[in-house]
Formats: C-alpha cells, sequence, structure tokens
C-alpha cells in the first residue's frame, strides 16, 4: 500500500468520523449506496466450500447460495415439498428388474433390481464469472496453464483478472457425481452412496490413484449424460429418500474445467482451491472470502431467472409473505458476513441495527423474551419498541438420553430391564430440563419424530403413554410414584440393588466436563436420585467417549440427530439393528435390537407418505416407546430475532438457499440506524475536565511544596 | 558479537528440536489419528473406510516415531514425526488438516493481531513510566498512596471486567466507537481504539508500580544525590538521570516480548473480532488439527529465542560495560 492510499484512507476516516457523527459507532465502512446489503454474522469459519465436502449448517449458510443443486424444497409450502431448481421438472423414476427391464403397473418391491432418476435441466443457465472459465481470442483456456511466475504474483482469485463464464450442461450434474466418488475429495456421504448409485464404488477404487483432473475421461456405470441437459443416475433397489439427496448440495454442478484450474500446483500454497472459493449458478458468488474476518457475497450477475413463488399455505398472504409472488429473485445485492466469535458485541450490534437479524444466547435471553401466563414466548416492552419480530421453529432434531442395550442391567430385552428403563423415562424430567437449561427453547419428545415430519402427531394419539396421561388436552407427565412402583416391578424396591443391598449405582458416559456442564451433571444426578438410583457421571475427553461409545463400554449418554432430510426414515433408521454402532459401526448408538421394530422398518422405509405409512410409523413408535432403549429428550426450538426492515421470512429447517427470497427496506434501516446511534460526548468532556484539574492541582501542589523545601 | 549470534543459533537448534518433540507427544497421548481423522470428517457417517483414506491422505497412515517395517534410515524418515517436523525448520509449515496453508494464513493473521498490540505496548509503556514518575515525584506524600492504592486495586480487576466494561461503557452507552470489527490500512484506527485503551487501562496498574519500584531503586542511588547537591529541581533529576538509568531494565523487558506481539492476545481479539493469531492455536487444539499445533508451538519457540537474543544484544547497546563473548 503506498503513502497516497494511506492518506486517501486517513481522509475517509476523519470524513466518516468527523461529518457523519450519527453512526461512528458504525462497523462497516463501505458505502450501501442504493444497494440493498444484508449484515449477518457467522462464529464459526467454515471448513469446506467445496460441495462435495461440506456438510456442516455453517457451510451451507455460504454454499447454499451459490451451488445449486437440481432439485430444492419449496419455501412456502408446508408440509416440506421438493420442487425443481435448475431440473425443468421434477424427475422421471422407472423401476427396472435385474434385467434391466421397466417395470410398469403395480409394481412390488422385491422385483424392484435398479431405479433410474432421469433428470432433465433448464437450457440457459450459466456460471458465475470466474476465471477458471476464461477463454483467450483464440477460445483456449486462459488461466488453465499457469506459469510459476504467474503464480506468484497471484494472492486472492480477484488477481486473475479476466473471467468467463459457459452454460450449465447434465455433464457438470455427472462431474460433481465422480468427485463424490474420488477417494481423495473424501466426501463425508461416498460411503453412503456406494450402497446405492451403481457403479459408484467401482469407480471409486479405478480413479483413487488418479488426478482430480483425469476424472472427465472416466465414466461411471450408474450416472450417465444422456443428452446436453439430461442425465440419469441408477441405483440399486428403491430408496424413494435419494431424492432428498438430489436437493443437498452434494449433488450441484461442478465444470471439470473448476478441477483443471484449481489443481495447478502452486495455487493451494495460496489457499486458492475449489475448497475455499466455489463456482456455482446460484444467485450469489463469493466475492471475498476471509474466514477469519468476513465473506461477502455478491449478486451473481449470471443468475437465470427464478421467480418468488406465487402460492403457499394459507394465512402467508395474510403475513405479507405473497407481497413479492412472482418477482423476479433475489432481491438482495450484498451480503456481508462478520466473524462474531463473542454473544456480547453481536448482541450489542443488532440492538444499534448493524446486523439485521440475531440469534438469542442465554445471557441476552432475559433482555429479549419474555413468557406469558400461558407459557408463550413474547417479546419484551423494549424489543418491541425497536419493532423487532421474533420467530421460532421447532428443529427437525432430537435430543434423548440413550441406554447401551447391550450393558447387562440397563440394556437388554428383560421385563427387569425394560421397566428400569421406563422408570428412569418418567423421572428424567426434560420439561424441567427445557425450562432451566434451554430458556423454554423445546418441546418435549414423544417419540422419534420431530414436528413437520410425516408421522408426527401432536394429539392424544402422539403421546407416549408409558411417560404420559392425557389430561385436560395436553400430555402430562405421569407422577413420580409409577415410576418408583415401575423400579420395585423390576426388582429394585426404592431403588435398592438386591446384589448389594445399596443403591443403584449407574454411570452416565459424557463429554461434557467444563465447569458449565457441572450444573447439567447435578440436575442429572437429581432426576435420578428421585428413583433412589446413584448416577456416577463419568466425564473423560471426546475422543475417549466416542471410543467409549464404539466399544459399547458406556451404560447411559445423551446423543442428538439432526434430520438431513424431512422424512421418517432418517430418524427410525437410529434405532435399526443392522446400524448397531458396536457390531457395524452405524448410527445405532444404543445398539438397539428388536425384530419387531426392524421388520416394520424396513416395510416402511421404501413406500411412499400415504396412511399405511402412517399407521405403521405409529407401530414402530409404539415399539419404542415400550421398550424405551432412550428417555426421548427434546426437540431443540430455535427462536430468531429480526429488524423491521428485514422481509419476506418465513421458518424452514430444509431449505438452506433462504437468503434469495428475503428483501431489506434500506430506508428504513438507515434512519433507525441513525437515531439509534447518536454518540453521547457529554461524559467524554466531563472526563477529560476533570482530569485537566487533577493535572493543574498535581502541578500547584509540586511547585508549591518545591518552593516551601527552597525555603 | 556474531560469532555470540551463531553460537546462540546452534544452542537454539536442540532446544527447538525437543520443543517439537515434547508438543508431538503431547499431542499424540491425548488423540490418536484416528480421532483426528474422526473430527475432521464430522459426526455423520463416519465409517472405518472413509477414516483409512483420510489418514493416508493426510500422511496419518504411518507409524509415530519409528517405523519397523521399513528399511535403513526410512525406519526414521518414513514416520509421523519425521515427515511432519523436517518443513518446520526450513519454515515450510505446510497445510493444515483442514487443507489451509498455515503459512499463508499465519502471513495474514499476524499483521492484525501486531496492529493492536504494537499500539498497545507503546501506549501502555508511555503511560505507565509517566504515571510512575509522577509518584515518584510526590513520594511520601498522600498522592503517592492514593496512587498505589488505585493501582492494587487496577491489578485486582481481570481483564475481561476491563473488556466487557469497556465495550459497555464506551461502545454501547456513549456509541463513540464501533464495539467489535476489523479493517485494513488506516480505517483499522477506529477499530483499535477501545481495544489499545482497555488494553493499556487493564495494564496500568501492575505497570506503574513496577516501574515505579525501578525508579525509587534509582532514586536512592548516590549520583541521583549528586545531582541533586548540585542544584538540580527534582524534575530535572528524574527526567535528566533517573529515567535514562531506569531505562536499561525497562528496554531488556521490553525487547524481550517484542517478537511475542506477532502471537496475538486470545481474549482481546476475539472479543473485539480482530482477525489475529491469538485464537489460532486454541481454535487448532479444539479441532485437534495438529498440523497448526504444532506449527503454532514452533514458531512461538522460535520467537522466544529471537526475544532472548535481543535482549542480549539489547543490554550492550544501553549499557557499554556489558559485552557479548
Amino acid at each position: 500500500m503506498n503513502i497516497r492510499t494511506y492518506i486517501s484512507q486517513l481522509i475517509v476516516l476523519v470524513v466518516l468520523m468527523g461529518c457523519d457523527v450519527s453512526q461512528i459507532n458504525s462497523p462497516y465502512i463501505e458505502e450501501e449506496g442504493t444497494s440493498s446489503v444484508l449484515y449477518q454474522s457467522f462464529s464459526e469459519r467454515p471448513k469446506h466450500l467445496d460441495p462435495a465436502t461440506s456438510y456442516s449448517e455453517n457451510e451451507y449458510a455460504f454454499i447454499a447460495q451459490i451451488y445449486e443443486p437440481p432439485f430444492q424444497y419449496h419455501y412456502l409450502k408446508r408440509p416440506y415439498q421438493l420442487t425443481p431448481l435448475t431440473a425443468s421438472k421434477m424427475p422421471e423414476i422407472n423401476y427396472l428388474d435385474s434385467q434391466d427391464n421397466k417395470l410398469v403397473g403395480d409394481v412390488q418391491d422385491h422385483d424392484i433390481a435398479y431405479t433410474d432418476y432421469v433428470i432433465d435441466i433448464q437450457s440457459g443457465i450459466q456460471f458465475q464469472p470466474h476465471p477458471a472459465l476464461a477463454k483467450n481470442a483464440q477460445g483456449e483456456y486462459r488461466y488453465h496453464h499457469l506459469s510459476e511466475t504467474q503464480i506468484q504474483d497471484v494472492k486472492t482469485l480477484n488477481d486473475f483478472v479476466d473471467t468467463g463464464s459457459r452454460e450449465l450442461t447434465a455433464e457438470d450434474y455427472v462431474h460433481q457425481i465422480k468427485r463424490l466418488a474420488h477417494p481423495k475429495i473424501q466426501s463425508p456421504i461416498a460411503e453412503i452412496m456406494k450402497n446405492y448409485i451403481v457403479g459408484f464404488d467401482d469407480f471409486s477404487k479405478q480413479v483413487s490413484s488418479l488426478q482430480k483432473t483425469e476424472l472427465r475421461n472416466k465414466s461411471i456405470s450408474g450416472v450417465e449424460v444422456i443428452g446436453r441437459y439430461q442425465y440419469r443416475i441408477r441405483i440399486k433397489g428403491k430408496y424413494p429418500q435419494f431424492i432428498f439427496w438430489l436437493a443437498m448440495p452434494f449433488f450441484s454442478p461442478m465444470p471439470w474445467e473448476a478441477d483443471v484450474f484449481y489443481e495447478q500446483a502452486g495455487l493451494s500454497n495460496k489457499n486458492i482451491t475449489l475448497d475455499w472459493y466455489p463456482i456455482g449458478t446460484g444467485p450469489y458468488l463469493l466475492a471475498e472470502n476471509n474466514p477469519n474476518r468476513r465473506m461477502i457475497l455478491l449478486k451473481n450477475p449470471q443468475f437465470h431467472t427464478e421467480l418468488y413463488p406465487s402460492e403457499g399455505e394459507p394465512g402467508d398472504k395474510q403475513n405479507g409473505l405473497l407481497a413479492d409472488a412472482g418477482k423476479k429473485l433475489p432481491f438482495i445485492d450484498k451480503v456481508i458476513f462478520t466473524l462474531e466469535k463473542e454473544t456480547i458485541p453481536y448482541w450489542t450490534k443488532f440492538l444499534q441495527g448493524y446486523y439485521d437479524a440475531s440469534g438469542i444466547a442465554s445471557d441476552s435471553f432475559d433482555q429479549a423474551i419474555q413468557f406469558t401466563g400461558s407459557g408463550g414466548a413474547t417479546l419484551t416492552d423494549s424489543m418491541k419498541e425497536k419493532e423487532i419480530k421474533l420467530q421460532t421453529l421447532v428443529e427437525a432434531s432430537i435430543f434423548y438420553m440413550g441406554f447401551n442395550m447391550l450393558d447387562p442391567i440397563v440394556g437388554g430385552d428383560s421385563e427387569s430391564a425394560r421397566k428400569l428403563r421406563q422408570a428412569i423415562s418418567i423421572a428424567v424430567d426434560y420439561e424441567e430440563f427445557i425450562s432451566i437449561f434451554r430458556n423454554g427453547r423445546g418441546v418435549v419428545a414423544q417419540g422419534v419424530i420431530p414436528p413437520g415430519i410425516f408421522g408426527y402427531t401432536d394429539t392424544k394419539a402422539g403421546i407416549n403413554p408409558y411417560n404420559y396421561d392425557w389430561i385436560d388436552n395436553k400430555a402430562q407427565r405421569k407422577k413420580i410414584e409409577e415410576a418408583r412402583h415401575l423400579m420395585e416391578e423390576a426388582g429394585y424396591l426404592n431403588g435398592i440393588d438386591p446384589k448389594t443391598k445399596e443403591a443403584l449405582i449407574l454411570y452416565f458416559d459424557t463429554a461434557a466436563v467444563s465447569v458449565d456442564d457441572r450444573p447439567t451433571m447435578n440436575w442429572y444426578r437429581k432426576q435420578f436420585e428421585k428413583l433412589g438410583i446413584k448416577l456416577v457421571v463419568r466425564g473423560t475427553d471426546y475422543n475417549r467417549f466416542q471410543e467409549k461409545m464404539r466399544n459399547g463400554n458406556e451404560q447411559i449418554f445423551v446423543w442428538g440427530w439432526n434430520a438431513d432430510y424431512p422424512d421418517p426414515e432418517n430418524l427410525f433408521f437410529l434405532l435399526y439393528g443392522p446400524n448397531s454402532k458396536v457390531k457395524y459401526g452405524g448410527e445405532n448408538a444404543g445398539n438397539y435390537q428388536s425384530a419387531a421394530f426392524d421388520k416394520l422398518f424396513e416395510k416402511m422405509r421404501n413406500m411412499d407418505n400415504n396412511e399405511q405409512r402412517y399407521q405403521i410409523i405409529q407401530e414402530l413408535q409404539e415399539v419404542v416407546r415400550h421398550d424405551a432403549p432412550w428417555v426421548f429428550g427434546f426437540h431443540p426450538k430455535n427462536f430468531s430475532l429480526f429488524h423491521s426492515w428485514y422481509s419476506n421470512l418465513k421458518p424452514n429447517v430444509m431449505a438452506n438457499n433462504r437468503l434469495k427470497y428475503t428483501r431489506i427496506d434500506t430506508l428504513e434501516r438507515t434512519e433507525k440506524r441513525k437515531h439509534w446511534n447518536h454518540p453521547q460526548w457529554l461524559p467524554v468532556i466531563l472526563t477529560l475536565l476533570v482530569f485537566v484539574c487533577l493535572l493543574v492541582s498535581a502541578i500547584h501542589a509540586y511547585r508549591r511544596s518545591a518552593k516551601e523545601t527552597l525555603q | 558479537m556474531i560469532q555470540y549470534i551463531i553460537r546462540r543459533f546452534f544452542y537454539a537448534f536442540p532446544l527447538l528440536l525437543g520443543v517439537n518433540i515434547l508438543t508431538f507427544v503431547l499431542f499424540f497421548i491425548v488423540n490418536s489419528p484416528d480421532d483426528m481423522a474422526r473430527m475432521q470428517l464430522g459426526q455423520k457417517h463416519v465409517t472405518e473406510q472413509s477414516i483409512a483414506n483420510w489418514k493416508q491422505q493426510h500422511g496419518y497412515d504411518r507409524p509415530l516415531l519409528w517405523n519397523p517395517k521399513a528399511s535403513g534410515e526410512e525406519k526414521v524418515t518414513q514416520t509421523i514425526f519425521y515427515q511432519k517436523s523436517v518443513g518446520l525448520f526450513l519454515f515450510r509449515f505446510g497445510v493444515s488438516d483442514s487443507g489451509r496453508n498455515i503459512g499463508a494464513d499465519i502471513q495474514e493473521r499476524m499483521w492484525p493481531s501486531l496492529a493492536l498490540a504494537l499500539p498497545t505496548l507503546i501506549v501502555g509503556l508511555l503511560v505507565d513510566v509517566t504515571f510512575a514518575l509522577m509518584m515518584v515525584l510526590f513520594r511520601g506524600g498522600t498522592l503517592e498512596q492514593a496512587g498505589i492504592v488505585l493501582c492494587v486495586a487496577l491489578m485486582s480487576i481481570s481483564s475481561l471486567f476491563y473488556i466487557i466494561g469497556g465495550q459497555f461503557i464506551v461502545a454501547k452507552v456513549l456509541k463513540l466507537v464501533p464495539i467489535s470489527g476489523y479493517d485494513d490500512g488506516l480505517i483499522a484506527i477506529k477499530f483499535l481504539i477501545l481495544p489499545v485503551l482497555i488494553g493499556v487501562f487493564s495494564g496500568v496498574g501492575s505497570g506503574v508500580r513496577w516501574y515505579r519500584t525501578l525508579f525509587l531503586e534509582e532514586v536512592e542511588k548516590d549520583y541521583v544525590r549528586t545531582a541533586r547537591a548540585k542544584g538540580l529541581s527534582e524534575t530535572q533529576t528524574l527526567f535528566r538521570h533517573v529515567l535514562r538509568n531506569a531505562l536499561i531494565p525497562i528496554l531488556t523487558g521490553v525487547v524481550v516480548i517484542l517478537p511475542l506481539l506477532f502471537m496475538g492476545s486470545l481474549i482481546m481479539e476475539s472479543f473485539f473480532s480482530i482477525p489475529g493469531l491469538g485464537s489460532y492455536t486454541i481454535d487448532a487444539i479444539n479441532s485437534q488439527d495438529f498440523a497448526i499445533v504444532r506449527a503454532m508451538v514452533f514458531l512461538g519457540s522460535v520467537l522466544y529465542v529471537v526475544g532472548l537474543l535481543l535482549t542480549d544484544i539489547s543490554y550492550t547497546l544501553v549499557d557499554p560495560r556489558v559485552r557479548l563473548s
């Protein structure tokens, strides 16, 4: 940076601090002008931005705005529904027998050897401008053969002057599926897809020693480009949930040019990799990537035409959610995400209007939320005064207390163990847990399925009859006496272990060992004490805890699951025998095994949503409620706050690409920011005056004492 | 002096090797390569095969310190320790386990750390020395007693309190500066005013007491008495003679920490969203990123050794009686 730049920056600083005295506390330097800018924050730097490897919410906040899989969740309709995104229509699904013959008519599951998903994509969709696609006058790629000197001069992707674009084709989707299979990319879903996509495993072995740049010339037997805008994925057997995977960023298109460009030696030393600089077709492109400070998304100038939905749920129109129906997306020009690790500055900036939305940390919860007499959450007066809006949403997740079913005391299918588990399920009062530790942000789980997922019901039929009674039209936890009675039936009268003649000792294994976790652990102890059981907390570090879980050395533990897609299969599979953690390394952490459950699950998982499936789901719920391999804990409830100028907001746990639908009223924001951020100079002036007075007095005192000494 | 520096350089080599071995052993006592793979691959759908793939891709599929299956020198070279450590001595930090180039990250993050730490050090030093001199000037009086009480009170308060209190009063109530954030170039001043002020203020108590002790030690010496006998005023004595002579311990104390300023401050950077190196190591430990941990521990050791060397050299500069041999 030369001296002129410094001087100009100094002038800007002085002008900003001197002229716009209403907002000298503004953390933003850039002038917004007439553009619509959204200000967001992130608390954890993303690890991956490559859609093949990225698999966490904080990464999807960025890449879901940049990459476009063929399908997406409808923004407004409920229950969650898939719609085409880059696809021109929903996929054509064909069932085949083992001879590759198409099955027609009333097809039985056992006849289906393969399922074909034929996907047609829209023509005319362009990739964002990117150096990997830049061509020279001769039509050759401008930056595919960079010399050492050229690479030496480059610091960020923006240092490549030329950019180019090209049309999205079916080959780009197929190329990405090949990338998912490449062992060097280490996609987290590669092992799952080996079980489904035909030829995926063989392809993975075939290309294991090859560079990513060579993938283009290899073919995968189950994935085929049929035409410029059409491709086919063949999966083994029937797996209706596969379509949900097609709405996740894993199946976004990736131009082969990206791999050729980024694989050039030397670029990765400058952190210029596909994992950090995405190339997509979505509404936004990543203009600045500094995960230590901020990430900036800019509107993609090449974004294809996509319109705001014209249909939604009843009530959406009244809530103003259809005011922009039929208008071209996106509405926001620029999104600035700032890294904010601490909750105090994050909350203060939100209150000052410098963030447009905010979650609620526990230390600011009382400032924002108050509970009404009926238990409902509303905003406090200070929030209402600022016209802040509250939005709540029960997440498609479950947190539960699991029993290791391989354990001789709490596990197994004996009557005694089952009654012990049922008694504990009554005693561990998750209503209290939610109230104390989550500020009321959660819904007690009555079974495996969270609200919003097919099979859930909040009526009497939906309660866990082993833990709850239906009184006054709501579920009420059974009295502790009933739990004690179950303990007696289990052979532990007043919690006394007949073998030792002392209180039954159970072990709670956890990695939550910090000082902050102590109240929670004490609470768990107290819940077990209600039954006379002594709970010993075996705290350990995360690695050892995971090891215990893998080896089945735990007894009682707390675990959670966030659904990948809105289907009960993605939750019930956590209790499916062949997914047992100890035996098969699966996600069945408690190693629950029930022939009845497994049979019902196998029947349910491949069915379409209909009355019969609903009934099977209820049967599954009944089996697990009876066997009680889990204490069904709670489904977290997310509380979000939004300023009045931020609109078109509808909670959607499945769609990660929500930014394109939202809108900012920049005029209102500017006015409110000015109003809320007048600096207070008087205390500063008074402090300075006091300091000067003290200094003058000190000088005076010194002179007087010096004079006295001389005399 | 050059001979001395070369000798110190060779002394540093086994020291750094020792630090490297210690870091390696401590890290792998707590984490195995399998644990590291699981941490990087996430919670969902992690299979043994994907763990094996990850280890192979990142070079953690070798033995830790000794490879019994290899032959000759490869018994040592074909180990995780050798493969991951040799580059450090050439300042090639390699790639983090999450795939980012560590050298590039350090280069990018050390400047914001320095932008915060250097002004805090300089302004803090000026303020501390000034107040310490004032206290010495009024020694034996009520002002000094009040100053000492104030210093003890300031020392007794946690730095976290200063940060939260400072953010609350200056940024939230008075709305004079942004509560957190950072930008490049001179614009950064706007964001650094508050953290620097808080950094200085939180160090005033201990700093003033320390410098006061140094000055009081000097004030009783014979040359000061001679200066007074010659008719110099108390201020002239303090600023011309006492301050100059007390500079030796002040300077050496400052020089030793100069190189470490690059390493940043975890709490300050975290609260003020300054994208420095402060949280780099802690984040790496939490995410079990051994590549970053070893790089940062190595860098910290090198900077500390450099700091000590600079201190020795600075002795010769401020005190002609000291000779390096």
